[in-house]
């Protein structure tokens, strides 16, 4: 019978929040922070296409994949700025986030065009 | 109701962030079967049940998203007659050449009030559903395949000027208003639910400030323990599920979302109620729009309402 791989896991800080858990190296941020019930990043299409969890990442070494330049621009990846649900941890990982829900669609006309201004 | 003029939606055309994986996933995951690559590197999928050559179109971009979504009319005849129409209500029209689009006619191309670009179209290549137009069997191998929906339904985009909008739909396509929802002043538009055909929805809109947005396109199942082997699916293929298996107030539809591996939500569901031109419409408040939304919930949901591509 095979033994399965010893599975590699780093430590991912988000700093807004102060939270703190266990990554591993074959899963993205976003989903080791799911699988635990964490909370901290939003959470949107989990497939680099929405934009919801762009993160800035301060510290640490990752591996990534395609993201939309819908909502992260070459020169923002170059920078670190990536989605968290596409990238996965080589290193202990310091983050801030700046994705966010935008909650326009229960908002009155007025208030989502105002919403629309501001992103 | 005989169905003239527009008669369903026949294509939509999406961007994907990595050709392959997404050809693997609506191959296998979903359950398309796939019909043909172009010259412009486009794979070509339609669900097994339908008959037209096409229905589902995968292009590689840098964003996810829509680029355009067409709907097949009865006719050359019916494609000739709203393309004069829709001038003479002031819509610009493109036309685009007879295959293009593999196995597909001539397209009549224009941008609604919300940004999206639409396309009419009168023909495209019948290869079957895999059975005979004589004495055929209920199904096929390919409908165990995978999800296996019967067909590419409708969808629902993110965009302004719903008012706009729906009266292009009414007035200049043949479509009529089956449900909307309404915003707090009681009187705008949240969302509307429009059919051109006895479904409770071929297209549906929500008001959001961005135009050009997918919220998600929609696979039509038989049967709500269909909806369930689709989730199991779905989480046996560690499939982005967005929420479900639940059932909506608005349409009655049972329903599971999730994405795609770039992040375009897509719903397989069953369900909801037929609809004719003479039923008055159904209107929810904003007050019991999360009971719409999801039945059971009865609460707005932050990410199904917000997170598109």
């Amino acid at each position: 019978m095979n033994t399965p791989a010893p599975k590699v896991f780093h430590q991912v800080t988000i700093v807004e929040t102060g939270e703190v858990y266990r990554c591993r190296e074959d899963e993205t941020l976003l989903a080791g922070m799911e699988r635990l019930g964490k909370r901290g990043i939003p959470v949107g299409c989990r497939g680099g296409g929405c934009g919801v969890c762009k993160v800035q990442v301060e510290a640490g070494e990752y591996s990534k994949r395609v993201m939309s330049r819908a909502y992260v621009s070459a020169e923002e990846e170059a920078g670190g700025i990536v989605l968290a649900c596409r990238v996965k941890p080589l290193s202990d990982i310091r983050l801030a986030v700046l994705g966010k829900m935008k909650k326009n669609v229960c908002a009155t006309p007025s208030a989502a065009a105002a919403d629309a201004r501001q992103s | 109701m005989a169905t003239t003029g527009v008669m369903r939606p026949g294509h939509i055309q999406l961007r994907v962030l990595d050709l392959d994986e997404s050809v693997a996933f609506y191959k296998d995951v979903v359950g398309l079967v796939e019909t043909g690559r172009d010259a412009a590197g486009r794979v070509y999928f339609k669900a097994w049940d339908e008959r037209d050559h096409n229905s589902v179109i995968l292009r590689q971009a840098d964003r996810a998203g829509v680029d355009l979504i067409g709907f097949k009319v009865k006719d050359k005849a019916t494609l000739e007659q709203l393309d004069k129409d829709l001038q003479a209500y002031g819509v610009a029209t493109e036309r685009i050449p007879a295959g293009e689009l593999l196995e597909t006619g001539e397209r009549v191309r224009f941008t609604i009030p919300t940004g999206h670009v639409m396309e009419l179209y009168a023909e495209k290549t019948d290869v079957g559903n895999g059975q005979p137009y004589t004495n055929p069997d209920p199904w096929i191998a390919a409908s165990e395949h995978g999800i296996a929906p019967h067909r590419f339904d409708h969808c629902l985009l993110y965009g302004p000027n719903l008012e706009e909008n729906l009266k292009l739909f009414t007035e200049v396509l043949g479509f009529h208003l089956v449900e909307r929802v309404l915003l707090e002043d009681g009187k705008s538009l949240l969302a509307t639910f429009i059919s051109c055909s006895h479904k409770a929805h071929d297209l549906a809109f929500v008001a959001h400030p961005e135009p050009g947005k997918l919220h998600h396109l929609s696979f039509l199942l038989d049967s709500w323990e269909k909806v369930l082997r689709a989730a199991d699916i779905m989480s046996m293929n560690r499939v982005s599920i967005d929420i479900g298996p639940t059932r909506h107030g608005i349409t009655r539809g049972s329903t599971i979302y999730a994405f795609d591996p770039s992040g375009n939500r897509f719903e397989t569901f069953c369900g909801g109620y037929e609809t004719y031109p003479d039923h008055a419409p159904i209107t929810w408040t904003f007050d019991e729009v999360g009971a719409g939304i999801f039945y059971h919930d009865r609460k707005l949901n932050e990410r199904f309402l917000t997170v598109v591509t």
